[in-house]
């Protein structure tokens, strides 16, 4: 495994019929890092993360995740590669069936022969971590809130302690105090267990709490990649707009007031 | 990565010594969680040595915690021998999330439980029988409402629908009523040739088919094929919020949707029974011509005489009555749909089932209605 890079792309393009998403994506996201990924709507944010999991076979490119080219993976390294990361997606997609604690339970029961009482144990101190009230395990999806199935989410990503997290747009759709409880919490995960975040974004304010480097994409190509004052340094219309936009000013005043 | 191993070592008399070595993580931690589960204080003090383990991850950090955890608990001394900062982070991290959290939802004594479910059942059959009153008296509330105060009916909708319920099966329904009326043929040859009564096969395609098969055998395959797709179509709507965004709008969930589609299914259904019993009677002709050397002529001829008109009046009646119990029972089947996607299963299911078993029982009462009416 090359030693610090975690995700590496090269090349990759993705075209549906005649629409063109990604013409020549090239990223490398560094072990430990929280990175960003951010681009307007349409741009081929989610895509590209479906890409890197496997959820999408890329038009051209490669893909290699932990140094092994995740197109050319065999089942069983393929299974073993998907131990090694956790996903949290959109509105969380815990399997509605299950109660929080089940979901939680999958990961460790598909792929490791534990017994039960320490399933039970590891579920109960991932709720604990992950901010969830004591009494939301037997709980079914549909009886949380939003940010509830989000943190529930975030636990069953975190159920095999991944060195890599994918989060797809963690803090929509939460209010802003809890989005930003949801930052921090990323953020001192991250410091406690070490791993690499790939994090899809609108929210400014994420990207500068929490973020390492922020990549941009836009015309089916990474724009610019590094961290926060490089890119608004960056000087391309859409990536000005966006860090120096009103929104943009906030937040980054909101960072300095945090750090000051 | 290395299997994580586990060795209790008893030597030192004052006390009790446990050595971890390898990885301490989820994949490799799977042969020693059975031999630290059976460690229990026992009056000794414990030195935990973890000086061999080269990771952690948090199920192991949990493992390790719980031992100290345990003998603190029973008053006993512990120790923790070679930990190294990685180790002793993620173990303050469980360590600070060691929490009493439920787990699984409370379970009473078993006659508690099997008495919750006795009742909870019948509640649920009341409660059920209650809103599908409740939706049915809804549905001919719009429907009145349409016809006689003039609000619009939706016609588009209406059209969509009919072309769905009704041309879109005129394939499979035909087929199989085609099949069932040779087979029907073929099955009362065998039988009626041992009395030398065989040309009576006619009576019992035509009789059979017009008054009861063709309707009934239409029913039951709409019921499979469109019941269930109104109950999950509805269903998804309602998960999907359009349900209360329709409402939201001002516009009528019933109106919009529910009656379109009993309105549909009425009318198709009537065209649908006539057609099926039809096909069924031309799959028994054609089996007749091939095998009991009858040629169509005379087998409509036999046809003419031997089936009133009553049979296909009361098979037509019939009908949409079927077609009203389908859709109906679809619909109210789709808007019961609560929570999840396995909500939309179960009520699909349901849907079908509950109208196949509905149109029996009706059907039951429409023969016993018109036997005694005097028509046999």
């Amino acid at each position: 495994m090359s030693d610090d890079i975690v995700i590496r792309v090269t090349g990759l393009e993705n075209r549906f019929g005649e629409q063109q998403v990604h013409k020549d994506i090239n990223l490398e996201v560094r072990a430990g890092e929280i990175l960003g990924v951010v681009g307007g709507s349409g741009t081929g944010k989610s895509v590209l993360m479906r890409s890197i999991l496997g959820l999408q076979t890329p038009t051209a490119g490669t893909i290699e995740v932990f140094g092994e080219n995740v197109a050319a993976l065999d089942e069983a390294r393929s299974k073993d590669l998907r131990r090694r990361w956790g996903v949290l997606f959109q509105d969380g997609a815990l399997f509605s069936s299950l109660t929080v604690a089940e979901n939680i339970e999958v990961p460790m029961r598909e792929f490791y022969a534990l017994p039960q009482l320490l399933m039970d144990e590891v579920a109960g101190y991932k709720i604990a971590m992950v901010g969830l009230p004591p009494l939301a395990g037997p709980k079914l999806p549909s009886e949380l809130s939003g940010g509830m199935r989000k943190r529930a989410g975030l636990a069953r990503a975190l159920a095999l302690d991944p060195a890599l997290l994918f989060l797809d747009e963690p803090t929509a759709g939460l209010d802003p105090i809890g989005a930003a409880a949801f930052d921090t919490l990323i953020k001192t995960l991250r410091d406690t267990m070490r791993f690499t975040v790939f994090l899809i974004t609108h929210d400014l304010d994420t990207l500068h709490a929490i973020c390492d480097r922020v990549a941009v994409i836009a015309d089916g190509v990474i724009l610019k990649i590094g961290t926060i004052p490089e890119l608004m340094a960056f000087d391309h219309p859409w990536v000005q707009e966006y860090f120096q936009g009103p929104r943009g000013r906030a937040a980054m005043a909101s960072d300095n007031r945090v750090e000051a | 990565m290395t299997n994580a191993t586990l060795v209790v070592d008893d030597s030192a008399g004052s006390g009790r010594t446990v050595r971890l070595a390898g990885s301490l993580t989820v994949s490799a931690i799977g042969d020693i969680t059975t031999a630290i589960g059976d460690l229990h204080p026992d009056g000794k003090p414990l030195v935990i040595d973890v000086a061999g383990v080269d990771r952690f991850d948090t199920i192991g950090a949990w493992l390790v915690y719980k031992l100290e955890r345990d003998w603190a608990a029973a008053g006993q001394p512990v120790r923790l021998d070679g930990i190294k900062p990685d180790g002793q982070r993620l173990i303050d991290e469980v360590k600070a999330n060691d929490a009493p959290v439920d787990l699984r939802p409370a379970r009473g004594s078993r006659l508690a439980r099997q008495l919750a479910t006795v009742g909870g059942a019948v509640i649920g059959a009341v409660e059920t029988l209650g809103a599908f009153l409740g939706f049915l008296g809804m549905t001919l509330v719009a429907l009145f409402q349409s016809l006689f105060e003039r609000r619009p009916l939706r016609w588009n909708a209406i059209v969509h629908q009919l072309e769905i319920v009704g041309v879109n099966a005129l394939g499979i329904v035909g087929l199989l009523s085609f099949l069932v009326g040779m087979v029907l043929a073929q099955q009362g040859e065998v039988q009626l040739k041992q009395f030398g009564a065989d040309v009576f096969v006619v009576n019992l395609i035509g009789r059979a088919t017009f008054r009861e098969l063709g309707v009934l055998l239409t029913a039951i395959m709409v019921a499979g094929r469109s019941g269930s797709a109104f109950a999950a179509q509805i269903g998804s709507m309602k998960l999907a919020q359009e349900i209360d965004a329709m409402s939201s709008i001002g516009m009528s969930p019933t109106e919009v949707l529910v009656l379109p589609r009993v309105i549909a299914m009425a009318v198709m259904m009537t065209a649908l029974g006539f057609y099926g019993s039809l096909l069924a009677v031309l799959g028994g002709g054609l089996f007749c011509w091939i095998s009991l050397d009858i040629p169509p002529v005379s087998f409509i001829e036999r046809l003419r005489d031997v089936v009133p008109l009553s049979d296909l009046v009361i098979g037509t009646v019939k009908a949409p009555v079927f077609g009203v119990i389908i859709a109906v029972t679809g619909c109210f089947q789709g808007m019961q749909v609560t929570g999840n996607a396995e909500s939309v299963g179960l009520r699909t299911t349901a849907a079908v089932v509950q109208s196949i078993f509905l149109v029996i029982v009706v059907d039951a009462l429409f023969a016993v209605f018109f036997s005694a009416l005097g028509f046999v």
